[in-house]
């Protein structure tokens, strides 16, 4: 459900940003998604065709660029993909790790006529 | 026509995070320690609520916002021990956004208060994306859920200052490795504070009181 709040904000920016250029078209909206940030595409997607339909990013393709899940090692500084039931380092098979990638949720660029 | 591209870089929840700044300075200014509580439906958010306020009310003034995606008998039973209390519905949405919690503020004598507990809406996924305005995110994770819920919501653990272990005194019980699941969230969150709880029997409470009372008392001399 929180997708349709995520796609609120997203349209919000996009239309503001077209505005700030003039632009009377929205033709594409790219998006940068991690693994990690819980948003799935096709819900957004969906509440997408739904909100933006009497605005000027009507029939706009979003596109998500997906971002793996990667963890940095807090020892040996290994950057790496956790398995489902281990984030222990495959090096040095220490625990400790940071998430460094796989929480995006941003618009890298929104395409415009 | 020719396309132009606009370069944005912006986060989606941007405007959040600025509702949720302000959100912030107003609760600074006012020393009110802000505690977002945050776990699955179930864990024990509303038993820690009031367990807490049993132990704590006469001696620091708390208020309650409670999210729920419908009803009121959280807040009922806030309201019951003569506490503050906001109930947000929020309608299906499945976690609490700074938006939100302004409105909430608007109905709670901030003045007169040195402690909010804000409780989430029960949920793993996302609410840990919704920054509020808060001090501190507790999450409560339980026995009964299972040792492996660090592995399959890692973010939520590695953006939490404090989490409750809850249900402790049902261990005999279950196969749930307690020291695993503390290695296993330290190793995601090395700042993590731990605490073993039962809210229903007490143990291990004292612990969790005295730190909540630091913290308080943190936040009124800043």
């Amino acid at each position: 459900m929180h997708e349709f709040s995520i796609t609120e904000s997203m349209l919000s920016m996009a239309l503001e940003k077209a505005n700030e250029a003039k632009a009377s078209k929205v033709i594409r909206i790219n998006l940068v998604v991690g693994e990690l940030s819980g948003v799935v595409g096709e819900c957004v997607k969906f509440y997408f065709g739904f909100l933006s339909k009497d605005t000027i990013a009507r029939g706009a393709e979003l596109a998500f660029e997906i971002k793996p899940t990667q963890v940095r090692c807090h020892k040996c500084g290994n950057v790496f993909t956790p398995s489902d039931h281990n984030w222990a380092c495959p090096e040095c098979h220490e625990a400790s790790i940071e998430i460094v990638s796989g929480r995006e949720c941003y618009m890298e660029s929104i395409e415009v006529e | 026509m020719t396309v132009k591209v606009i370069t944005v870089g912006e986060d989606i929840l941007g405007a959040n995070e600025e509702k949720a700044r302000a959100n912030k300075s107003r609760l600074d200014s006012r020393g009110v320690l802000t505690i977002n509580i945050m776990s699955s439906p179930g864990a024990g958010k509303t038993s820690l609520i009031l367990s807490t306020i049993k132990h704590m009310k006469e001696k620091v003034k708390i208020a309650v916002i409670e999210g729920d995606v419908a009803s009121s008998m959280d807040a009922d039973k806030i309201n019951e021990m003569g506490i503050p209390v906001v109930q947000i519905n929020t309608a299906g949405g499945c976690h609490l956004d700074a938006n939100m919690v302004e409105s909430a503020l608007n109905g709670l004598p901030l003045e007169d208060t040195d402690l909010l507990f804000i409780e989430n809406v029960g949920n793993l996924i996302c609410p840990n994306a919704f920054v509020l305005g808060e001090d501190k995110r507790v999450m409560i994770s339980s026995l009964p859920e299972g040792d492996d819920k660090p592995y399959k919501y890692p973010a939520m653990f590695a953006d939490s200052d404090v989490v409750l272990l809850n249900k402790i005194d049902l261990q005999p019980h279950l196969d749930f490795n307690v020291d695993g699941f503390k290695k296993t969230v330290a190793g995601l969150n090395p700042d993590v504070i731990i605490f073993s709880v039962s809210c229903k029997t007490g143990v291990g409470m004292e612990a969790w009181f005295a730190w909540l009372e630091s913290a308080v008392k943190g936040k009124k001399n800043r």
